[in-house]
């Protein structure tokens, strides 16, 4: 039988469902039950790859459920930009399931099963997310995803877990309901339809003094993209396991939040309309902020992880800063940090869970030398780091490229200014961490200094399905700095419009200037 | 004889459950009186199930008692809003039967058993003749049937906590002052006018220009329905009478007795008083807005600090009925079919949680949320309906209470009163505390008794308890069912549709006229 696109969109909603499922039936049986999570994950994962050969063959799969209510359907529509997430959300899934067997089982947690499912449960709603085809469908769930990751931060049931818990589901639920729902429903009251539509459904429906106002209410509305002063739930998020905050940080949750603010950006106000109101101006500068102050507030963080979700914070902002800039490249740039950042933050994350698996350490202070012991894990750091940072030859390069040609592009002077400086934090925040790993002595064996012993021997890495993960993502993000053309060529659309995609990848840079700017498609062309 | 049956619904919907009362007390024997109620309660439901269906295309059933004439004779008059009300009351009221053996065996001393079924089926007949009459006067009668079998019903929570007593004294003078500000504004309004058919009293009170006793008239209905209603400051009553009646008896009222007030509200403000009426206008915007946000809140805050998880479930009524007043204020066809559905929904939803939490207190013997902890392993099917009918309370996406928020929220805006949508939304986050504190305490608390062996619900509770869970999800994906009824509904109260119709009284028997919307004098009667 030949997949059509309909299964193939209902088929990666209902896969991750129905491994929830099967997981929580064989309960008794962990072998079995990681199995099935790994096996889900990889038959999502080519269901994805499937919708995105179609997507770039020019295809839109559509899939419509059923009215909810009068007006308003459940209905699944895939545009490049929802692909992307989809891809890799999905793909992360993979890496993020080994990796979790092995976390889990070296740090013997309880409650594994539940554990798999609610993370099973979250790749579902995530894949909704992506896939809708309206902002009704997309709040659905959005809804769905805070609440099956609740359990999973609030996993370990101590007192700072619940704590933590409660400040994640009361920020992600309170500002959806707060926020978000009111600004979806007054756009339905003022335009009568809530579908996705390129360049927007606002413009002339919407008196223009309001546009600041409904964009505001989207914008901390979207608690998941964690715009200050909405950041609090990703920090108090920590308490939950590695793989939690792998799938919140990287994989699920905040790659969510910034998804939902470009379509935000681009299909409900639509660029043209924020750079004519001059909605997103405040936005721009806020989210500038957000970048520098949580960037300053890393570098104060001795908990690992806690440094971790701040640079997250800030990273996420230079997806919101980039949708604010209204401008086809800046588009482009935060569409493209996406991929970019997930690849070397789940890397970052999956180090340091490692670490924490081989020695228990959450403290960065308690962490020197530890990269001669470790040299897989801190070599993968080292890489997860410099891609973030936006170096090449790593994938984050480019997105940054594109952000400040944004900025360029609109004039944002300043902009640039706080891009420039941002990179600077980031490498005083990350680097210090594998620096330290590698030049100072280890304060519990002094004696690993010396090259005593052979190389094998020194080594005391992490069980294999721990350290395998982030040393691929790490390859990941090598790689992706090689096939940015790939997700430039597929994000044509989105940024430029779908007529710029017929003409090809170079008509979307023309007028633009700088020869420099041609130089990723260039390079596409020798790969 | 079955064309017969189908012309004497309307009659049969108050006489079969009017009749099958003093039988359940003459037979003495539990189990016959459980027989009966279930049989009565049974027909009953599968009554208002064929009337709505023949009134949901927007036509009306004018049913002569006796074969008198309107106005001198007593009609019932049903059309897709009372149809509504009647299967939301009789569904519950008959779910209410295979829900209470279980329970009230644990709750009434067993002799009393017999005497329970029959006030059961006393309040069942009172709340749907109040909804299914359209004489104003024949309302006061079943208002009262109603209320003094839920008097007595209440006062029967007495074994387990004596403190019912009281509850039900305190219900009963309330009740009662209500229910005479009821009927002194009728008897203002049968000097007024000199009738007390619902019709003919509307035709009469738009002749009468600027008048004080009429204004004295709306204003003592409004004041004693206001009572019935609980609508704050007016609900003192609730708390305890819900806190110390029997959990059936609890679950039941919740479910029914507020929402039929509300529906005999809105009649009177709708079908007797005009929407154009200045004197109610005035009333709506500048008693009832207040008054309905302060409900929101301050019952939502109470409910915050509350112990008992029966008691925190009352607040939230009051509330709730706070959301249902809302949507009238706003006077736009919206509003109303906000308040229409959440009638019904609510009613699901809260039958739904406190028969859930009748099933706890069967098991703990306790409904402090003190002694709940660890329930979720303990019981985890109830809980987890208690979850899901939390998360409808709350108006998480996917649930019933979303459709109802949704819609309150779109009258809001589309009545340009843009506060009351940033309260309706603010105040849905105390839900989220109240409904989250209970969920912490069962899931994520160690249980007080870890050793206890404490079993899962009876099938027969967890069955009725799943299905209104159930119908709150089902209700919350598909709504298409009660957006029409409430559409249709709405219509009908604010005179959209032409439906004046005037039966033809026949000579003996009951006359029944069924008017297709177009045609207004066509009527059949029947012998």
């Amino acid at each position: 039988m030949p997949l059509t696109h309909e299964t193939a969109i209902a088929l990666t909603l209902i896969v991750p469902f129905a491994g929830m499922v099967l997981i929580g039936l064989s309960d008794r049986h962990s072998l079995i039950r990681d199995i099935i999570s790994v096996a889900t994950s990889l038959l999502l994962f080519s269901l994805t790859f499937w919708l995105l050969r179609e997507v770039e063959a020019g295809e839109v799969p559509e899939l419509i459920l059923f009215d909810v209510m009068p007006g308003l359907s459940m209905a699944f529509k895939i545009e490049p930009l929802g692909m992307l997430f989809g891809v890799v959300a999905s793909g992360l899934w993979i890496v993020t399931a080994l990796y979790a067997i092995g976390y889990m089982r070296g740090n013997k947690e309880a409650h594994q099963t539940r554990f798999y499912m609610c993370f099973a449960l979250a790749i579902s709603a995530s894949m909704g997310i992506a896939f809708a085809a309206n902002m009704f469908t997309l709040f659905i769930f959005y809804e769905v995803l805070t609440l099956s990751t609740y359990p999973l931060v609030a996993h370990k049931q101590t007192d700072g877990a619940k704590r933590g818990a409660r400040t994640y589901l009361g920020i992600l639920l309170g500002t959806s309901i707060a926020f978000q729902l009111l600004a979806i429903i007054w756009t339905w009251v003022a335009t009568g339809t809530l579908d996705f539509v390129h360049g927007g459904i606002l413009s002339g429906h919407l008196d223009d003094s309001f546009a600041p106002v409904l964009l505001g209410l989207y914008a901390f509305g979207i608690g998941k993209a964690a715009l200050m002063p909405f950041h609090r739930w990703l920090p108090a998020a920590m308490v939950a396991p590695t793989p939690v905050s792998a799938l919140l940080h990287a994989v699920a949750v905040v790659k969510a939040g910034v998804f939902t603010m470009l379509k935000i950006g681009v299909y409900i106000f639509g660029i043209d309309y924020l750079s004519l109101t001059g909605a997103s101006d405040w936005l721009m500068w806020l989210a500038a902020t957000s970048i520098i102050v949580a960037s300053v507030v890393a570098m104060t963080k001795d908990n690992l992880k806690a440094r971790l979700a701040y640079s997250t914070i800030s990273q996420l902002s230079y997806i919101t800063l980039a949708m604010a800039l209204a401008s086809s490249l800046g588009i482009m740039g935060g569409a493209m940090h996406i991929p970019m950042h997930a690849m070397g933050k789940i890397t970052l994350f999956m180090c340091a869970g490692a670490i924490y698996v081989a020695t228990q350490k959450t403290n960065i202070s308690d962490m020197r030398g530890l990269g001669r012991t470790m040299p897989f894990t801190y070599a993968a750091f080292l890489i997860g780091s410099l891609s973030i940072i936006g170096l090449p030859p790593f994938g984050g390069a480019w997105s940054k490229w594109y952000i400040l040609l944004g900025a360029a592009d609109t004039g944002q002077l300043i902009m640039i200014g706080v891009l420039m400086v941002s990179s600077l934090l980031n490498v005083a925040y990350l680097l210090p961490v594998v620096a330290q790993g590698f030049f100072l002595p280890n304060p519990d064996d002094p004696g690993a200094r010396s090259t005593k012993g052979s190389f094998r021997s020194r080594i005391k890495e992490a069980p294999l399905l721990v350290v395998l993960p982030p040393c691929l993502t790490a390859i990941g993000c090598f790689l992706l700095f090689f096939y940015a053309q790939d997700v430039y060529n597929l994000l044509i659309p989105v940024a430029f419009g779908p007529e710029a995609a017929a003409l090809g990848p170079e008509a979307t840079l023309q007028g633009v200037g700088s020869e420099l700017q041609t130089a990723p498609v260039m390079l596409g062309g020798s790969n | 004889m079955f064309e017969q049956f189908m012309h004497h619904l309307p009659a049969l919907q108050t006489v079969i459950p009017l009749m099958a009362a003093p039988l359940c007390m003459l037979l003495g024997s539990r189990k016959i009186a459980w027989g009966i109620t279930v049989i009565a309660s049974s027909s009953a439901f599968i009554i208002s199930c064929l009337l709505l269906s023949q009134v949901i295309d927007g036509s009306v059933i004018s049913y002569h008692l006796g074969g008198w004439a309107p106005p001198l004779g007593i009609e019932y008059r049903i059309d897709a809003f009372n149809a509504f009300v009647l299967l939301i009351v009789s569904g519950i009221g008959a779910l209410i039967p295979f829900y209470a053996p279980a329970s009230i065996k644990d709750e009434i001393p067993q002799s009393l058993h017999s005497y329970f079924y029959t006030a059961y089926l006393l309040c069942l007949t009172g709340l749907l003749g109040v909804t299914v009459t359209g004489d104003a006067f024949n309302v006061f009668v079943f208002l009262e049937v109603s209320s003094l079998s839920t008097y007595a019903l209440v006062a029967m929570g007495a074994k387990k906590d004596p403190r019912a007593l009281t509850a039900a004294f305190n219900y009963l003078v309330m009740g009662t002052i209500g229910a005479t500000f009821f009927v002194l504004g009728l008897g203002l309004l049968y000097i007024l006018t000199g009738t007390l058919n619902m019709v003919d009293l509307a035709d009469k009170i738009v002749l009468l220009e600027d008048n004080r006793t009429l204004n004295v008239a709306f204003a003592f209905i409004f004041v004693g329905l206001g009572l019935k209603i609980a609508m704050f400051p007016m609900h003192l009553w609730l708390p305890n009478a819900y806190a110390y009646a029997p959990s059936a008896v609890t679950a039941f009222l919740a479910a029914t007795a507020t929402k039929v007030a509300v529906y005999i509200l809105l009649r009177f403000l709708f079908t007797v008083f005009s929407s154009k009426y200045p004197f109610e206008v005035q009333t709506l915007e500048w008693v009832v807005l207040p008054l309905a946000i302060m409900a929101m809140f301050a019952s939502s805050i109470v409910a915050i600090f509350q112990t008992n998880l029966k008691r925190l479930l009352a607040y939230s009524s009051i509330a709730q009925v706070g959301y249902i007043l809302l949507g009238v204020t706003f006077l736009n066809k919206t509003g109303l079919m906000a308040t229409i559905i959440h009638l019904f929904n609510h009613a699901v939803t809260k039958g739904g949680l406190f028969m859930a939490v009748g099933a706890l207190v069967l098991r703990y013997g306790s409904a402090n949320i003190e002694d709940l902890r660890g329930a979720g392993k303990q019981m985890p099917w109830t809980m987890a309906a208690f979850v899901g009918g939390g998360l409808s309370l709350i108006g998480v996406p996917l649930t019933a209470g979303f459709i109802s928020k949704w819609y309150l929220i779109s009258a809001a805006f589309e009545a340009n009163y843009w506060l009351p949508a940033i309260l309706i939304v603010a105040s849905s986050l105390l839900a989220v505390i109240y409904v989250w504190r209970v969920v912490e305490a069962a899931y994520l608390q160690a249980p007080v008794n870890p050793d206890a062996q404490i079993k899962e619900a009876p099938p027969m509770m967890l069955a009725s308890i799943w299905i209104l869970v159930g119908a709150s999800f089902y209700f919350g994906i598909d709504a298409s069912f009660t957006t029409e009824a409430a559409s249709i509904a709405a219509d009908i109260l604010l005179g959209n549709v032409e439906n004046n119709a005037q039966a033809m009284p026949d000579a003996i028997g009951g006359a029944v006229s069924h008017i297709p919307e177009p045609l207004n004098s066509i009527s059949h009667g029947q012998e």
